[in-house]
């Protein structure tokens, strides 16, 4: 029986369940004198039917899939002849994988002989026979669980209560799989990063003012050593985002207050969703318009007035990042400047204050918190941003502050050392993880400064 | 009328055209602060203040007193041009203020509000310190310039509006650590530290309990010595015990007008007498 099938019937007896247990439920409701007379509502008895009937015999499937392979593999290589399992360990380990690949249809590393064939058979043979026993299992556990909770419906049976703890759990559930991802990521990166500061000191990655990356991986191959200074990319990276920020902050800013503000609702109802459309676009689609629009119109201009500007430029990169954040810092802005409530409003209004000076002076402290949250969100994004700057800032890695010059960042540097084949022991490679790591202990710093700033500031309005 | 009535029996009680029911009392008093003239207010189509005239005298407490949604908000809000701020709203008619009419084109709202300061129903400090609160109107207007100046203007002000005792220890925290009838009596010294010539006051104690109001109540009176005050309440005790005349509003209309004593007496129409004793409202 296919796992999709035993799915299927799986929900099919759930259902069936769910009726059964509430079925009861209102006979028993009948006989007692009305439906006040159970504890819980008759739908909370066939919905805690249903959960026993699928949650165990689920979790007996989820069991099996997740061991089906060790116990298969270790009784088909319990059956091999005992010259094939006098193999190296390296050869047996080949020999495992080839017959799991020809059990499953796949391709196989070298010649297939009889015996493999034999034993491939043998693993088809006692995977079939595994979920037969499993399937069978499964829906015993179902109609087992169903029977069970059957018999215990009473007008006494908290029902409501345990479907709320299942309720409950499925919720802590989700809640954690978020944290557990992000422990997840930290690992893995750390891992891999570990492994390139026992290749790179961690003092010459960090404090390094070089950065090139490539390195020849063979003899013979002519090449440069590899420097791993990363100091010219973050260094880019601040720069760009820094650019991004001048133009998103305060632009979005000032939109958010005019459409708050100033703006008839007839304009503020158009005008906020074209805003938005701009959070919309592909960043790609940013990235060409920087590379062969705004570039050579700022290399034009800069020729100009005399000033050399590379055809690739932190400050094209900056300039059209920034538009790509506006609807993050408006949006965002607009919504809390909002929420501030009418009343202080009026209270600043009714004490003679211009439009500009209750907005100045009351409502912007007011929604402070609010606003350096979507300031925040904005550099976040600014700094994660690949793209615009891969097309339009370039790959060579300046350390400079001249706008005008070319200079990469951190994401883009990791993009371009992890496109292609690589091969995992090299510090170049490898460097990805390190510059990833970097990142997140930066953005994370960032975050907790900006918790701290918004703390401090946040007032008590009602 | 007959007309609309049989052909929207649902929807009478809105678009009804109404004649607007003529004033009893003596609304004129003898050297007015404010004089208001057929003033009408509408909402989009929804007309809220029909034909209301009413003098309001120096130095003296006009409590406006009425059923909820009978417009003495709204009308008080029209006193400082307030209801600016909503859309839809549309003031019509003459209200003077010293001789000018406050809605002629050529009036500067922002001086006008800061002549006429206004106090809320719910307690509204700005989320700045008990000091900042203060201190910044009188700031922004001008009218102090120096840091000894602003220390004075805030110690005066909490001290008229019986703060300054509880406060003057914690002047750098923010206005809203304070308990609620602290917070109000904020906002009142924040409204007199631009130094107005009237002051609205929309319901100021219905948030308070029974010691905050009375606090507030004294402090209305000793205000009446400097300031001109007009007080929307929904309290006839309040009314009887702070103000010098009453105003009776009922459903847009101004229904009554007259001295305090006389309102609470000896009312001279059905709909204030029913009001005032609790039989209607």
């Amino acid at each position: 029986m296919s796992p999709f099938l035993l799915f299927l019937l799986l929900l099919v007896l759930s259902v069936a369940g769910f009726f059964i247990g509430r079925y009861k439920a209102l006979d028993l409701a009948r006989k007692a004198g009305g439906a006040s007379r159970l504890h819980s509502r008759p739908v909370y008895y066939g919905v805690l039917t249903a959960l026993w009937c699928c949650l165990p015999a689920f979790f007996l499937f989820l069991l099996w899939l997740g061991f089906e392979q060790s116990i298969v593999s270790s009784l088909v290589i319990a059956d091999l002849p005992a010259e094939l399992r006098s193999l190296p360990p390296e050869r047996f380990n080949v020999l495992v994988n080839d017959i799991q690949s020809l059990a499953n249809g796949n391709i196989v590393s070298g010649k297939v002989t009889r015996q493999m064939r034999a034993a491939a058979a043998h693993y088809v043979r006692l995977q079939d026979i595994g979920t037969m026993i499993t399937s069978v299992f499964v829906l015993v556990a179902a109609s087992a669980g169903m029977v069970l909770v059957h018999r215990r419906i009473k007008p006494e049976l908290r029902a409501r209560n345990q479907v709320e703890m299942v309720v409950m759990g499925v919720l802590v559930v989700c809640s954690t799989i978020a944290i557990f991802t992000t422990i997840g990521i930290v690992l893995s990166i750390l891992y891999e990063a570990v492994r390139f500061f026992q290749q790179v000191p961690v003092t010459d990655f960090l404090f390094g003012l070089e950065w090139s990356p490539q390195m020849a991986i063979r003899e013979d191959q002519v090449g440069s050593s590899g420097a791993f200074g990363a100091v010219p990319v973050f260094a880019g990276t601040i720069l760009i985002s820094a650019i991004a920020m001048l133009v998103a902050a305060p632009v979005g800013l000032m939109s958010a207050i005019f459409l708050s503000e100033y703006a008839s609702k007839q304009l503020r109802a158009v005008a906020k969703p074209l805003l938005e459309v701009l959070a919309g676009i592909p960043t790609v689609v940013y990235g060409f318009f920087a590379a062969l629009v705004v570039a050579p119109m700022i290399r034009a201009s800069g020729a100009q007035i005399g000033i050399d500007v590379s055809s690739e430029s932190a400050l094209a990169a900056g300039l059209v990042m920034g538009v790509m954040i506006i609807p993050f810092v408006s949006s965002l802005s607009d919504d809390v400047i909002n929420a501030v409530p009418q009343s202080l409003r009026d209270g600043a209004y009714s004490v003679g204050a211009t439009r500009s000076e209750t907005i100045k002076h009351v409502l912007v402290p007011a929604a402070l918190p609010g606003i350096v949250g979507g300031l925040l969100l904005a550099v976040s994004r600014a700094i994660g941003e690949t793209m615009i700057v891969v097309m339009a800032a370039g790959l060579s890695a300046n350390l400079t502050a001249n706008p005008f010059q070319a200079v990469t960042t951190v994401t883009v540097q990791i993009v371009t050392l992890l496109v292609g084949d690589q091969e995992f022991d090299s510090p170049k490679t490898l460097a990805a993880f390190a510059l990833g790591l970097v990142l997140f202990v930066g953005t994370l710093f960032l975050n907790v400064i900006a918790l701290t700033v918004v703390r401090k500031y946040r007032e008590k309005y009602e | 009328m007959q007309e609309v009535l049989k052909k929207n029996p649902t929807e009478k009680r809105i678009l009804a055209p109404r004649e607007s029911r003529k004033t009893i009392g003596n609304i004129t008093v003898p050297k007015p602060r404010m004089v208001c003239r057929n003033v009408n207010v509408h909402y989009g189509d929804k007309q809220a203040i029909r034909n209301v005239s009413i003098d309001i005298g120096r130095n003296e407490v006009l409590a406006m007193i009425g059923p909820s949604g009978c417009g003495k908000s709204t009308f008080l809000r029209c006193l400082n041009r307030m209801n600016d701020t909503i859309d839809s709203c549309h003031v019509t008619g003459e209200i003077l203020f010293d001789g000018r009419n406050i809605y002629d084109a050529s009036v500067d709202v922002v001086p006008l509000r800061a002549q006429i300061g206004m106090v809320f129903q719910k307690p509204n400090p700005f989320p700045k310190s008990i000091y900042e609160n203060i201190a910044w109107a009188p700031r922004i207007h001008g009218i102090v310039e120096s840091k000894s100046d602003a220390d004075e203007i805030v110690e005066t002000s909490l001290q008229k509006a019986g703060l300054w005792e509880e406060v003057k220890e914690r002047l750098d925290q923010p206005g809203t650590s304070l308990s609620g009838g602290q917070q109000q009596r904020l906002c009142i010294a924040r409204a007199i530290a631009v130094s107005p010539e009237v002051i609205l006051m929309d319901e100021p104690c219905s948030a308070l309990d029974p010691i905050a109001t009375a606090k507030i109540e004294d402090l209305i009176e000793e205000l009446r010595t400097q300031y001109t005050i007009a007080i929307v309440t929904h309290s006839m005790q309040q009314a009887s015990r702070v103000s010098q005349r009453t105003a009776f509003f009922h459903l847009g209309d101004l229904i009554e007008v007259g001295t305090t004593e006389t309102i609470f007496t000896k009312p001279s129409h059905q709909l204030t007498e029913d009001y005032i004793t609790g039989r209607y409202g």
